[in-house]
């Protein structure tokens, strides 16, 4: 299957995710790079500027601007003429995805089809063929995962950002190894620890973040929460927030729960668990000499 | 089908009862002087019947507890569902409060002198707040929305609840011991002022 990655205002850090991904070589047979900024392709950037064809995938990473030029061409023109023949649009990333952080350093700017979570119409008659992989960077699992269902035509059921739902249906709370402390409602955290829920003091997001940080693990090995660092939700329309290390609440509750959880039943059971002290939970297990 | 059906709803009426003459004892008499037996004879029934409902003192009390605050808490929850502002919000809460204390004066004194005085009674079965979540919940759900609206001032949960609650115990209290120069709901106006002044955002 023959990919086009046309990159905007970006860091290439979703190419770089991608470069790590464990069967990255055996996975390549199956596509062509007719383009792709930092690995070996058919043609040039100035090629495909001049137009090629065959594009059946097209990729688009960063941050789009109103105005940007990528070599000679507008990115606009050169998005448009390749996203008609394209079969797929896949947004690779939060800044293509929804803005992300460059859209929060400069007027004009905004992901393909959103500004943050309101869709825009700019390329409308392009939304039915997109796909949206937000990260950031995106797992290279999520990326090349998606991209191999596409290519052998699998169903691939989204949500209504167009989220791959295998991929994002899941919040990043599932599958967290510190689910026992959320659990009882035991925060205790200190940064890089292996103990404590980072949802009540430390800023977590993972229960309204929407991705498989903690069923698919970066490198095979870690994510933010199970290394002890809160999820900043990057996945998510409104990312990058504001205090990522601090968690916002009205009079001792969290300002926002955990997804689809309506405040009252919130309430009650954190009102339960609250009551009961488990002491195993609350000290240093790794220091404990009881064991 | 029906008989059964009648069976269940004639052992509800029972369990009912039971707890509202419980309630009435243990308001009056406090825990420890309340017995059993004295229970079964004012329900004209068993002691070993009545022990058929509840197996024990505590756990009766347990459940009047429980009781009190659903009662409580479905009375302020209508008040969260209305869209009003803070300040008559808090009004109806206070309203509620003495009206409570004035038509159902078991629940309140039972709270103060059995739940809030014999704690050892509620150790095993209403750990924390278990028993009295309903109450509570919708009193962190008021907080919430208050500063959500901009109209109270952000703070600990406990700094506010204690403010809020402990002033409404405290004048029930007063008002039980007969110390009042006047009746509770002539002090409805000046304490809901009090309490929003207390808690408004500056
Ligand atoms: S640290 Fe975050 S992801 Fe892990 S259990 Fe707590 S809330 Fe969930
Ligand atoms: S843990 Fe959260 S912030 Fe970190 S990569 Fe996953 S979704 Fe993004």
């Amino acid at each position: 299957m023959r990919l086009l990655w046309l990159s905007a205002l970006a860091c290439n850090g979703n190419a770089h995710a991608l470069l790590n991904y464990p069967r990255f070589e055996e996975w390549q047979e199956d596509f062509e790079w007719l383009y792709h900024p930092l690995l070996p392709s058919t043609h040039t950037l100035a090629e495909v500027e001049e137009g090629i064809d065959g594009v059946e995938i097209l990729l688009v990473d960063g941050t789009l601007e109103e105005g940007l030029v990528k070599n000679r061409l507008a990115y606009k023109q050169l998005f448009e003429r390749y996203a008609v023949e394209a079969k797929y649009i896949v947004t690779v990333g939060t800044c293509a995805t929804f803005g992300g952080i460059f859209a929060q350093g400069g007027e004009g700017r905004s992901g393909l089809h959103f500004s943050g979570e309101r869709r825009h119409g700019f390329f409308d008659g392009f939304w039915e063929k997109t796909l949206s992989l937000p990260g950031c960077p995106v797992q290279p699992e999520v990326l090349a995962g998606t991209l191999s269902l596409l290519r052998s035509e699998e169903p691939l059921p989204l949500d209504t950002l167009h989220r791959p739902k295998y991929f994002y249906a899941h919040t990043v709370h599932d599958g967290c190894t510190r689910n026992e402390y959320f659990e009882y409602k035991i925060d205790e955290h200190r940064f890089g620890a292996l103990e404590g829920c980072m949802f009540y003091e430390h800023g977590c997001q993972g229960t309204f973040t929407h991705g498989s940080c903690n069923k698919i693990l970066w490198n095979g090995v870690h994510s933010k929460t199970r290394a002890g660092t809160p999820c900043m939700g990057c996945t998510e329309p409104d990312f990058p927030r504001e205090g990522l290390w601090h968690t916002s609440k009205r009079m001792g509750i969290p300002a926002r729960l955990p997804l689809g959880v309506p405040r009252r039943a919130y309430l009650s059971l954190a009102g339960i668990a609250k009551a009961f002290h488990i002491e195993r939970l609350e000290r240093p297990m790794m220091e404990d000499k009881r064991g | 089908m029906i008989k059964e059906q009648h069976r269940a709803e004639k052992k509800a009426k029972r369990r009912n009862e039971i707890v509202r003459t419980a309630l009435k004892l243990f308001a009056e008499k406090g825990f420890y002087a309340t017995t059993i037996p004295e229970m079964a004879r004012d329900l004209k029934m068993s002691v070993g019947n009545l022990y058929n409902y509840f197996s024990s003192k505590e756990l009766l009390a347990q459940e009047i507890i429980r009781e009190i605050s659903a009662y409580l808490g479905g009375r302020i929850r209508e008040i969260n569902e209305a869209e009003l502002p803070v300040r008559e919000k808090i009004r109806r809460i206070v309203t509620i409060y003495f009206e409570t204390a004035r038509d159902e004066p078991e629940m309140i004194d039972f709270f103060l002198r059995v739940y809030l005085s014999n704690r050892e009674v509620f150790h095993e079965g209403c750990e924390g707040m278990i028993c009295v979540n309903e109450f509570v919940t919708e009193i962190m759900i008021f907080f919430d929305d208050g500063v959500a609206s901009g109209e109270l001032k952000n703070q600990d949960f406990f700094s506010a609840f204690g403010l809020f609650m402990g002033y409404l115990g405290g004048m029930v209290f007063l008002n039980g011991e007969h110390i009042l120069p006047k009746t509770l709901e002539e002090y409805v106006d000046d304490i809901s002022e009090n309490i929003y002044n207390a808690l408004k955002a500056s």
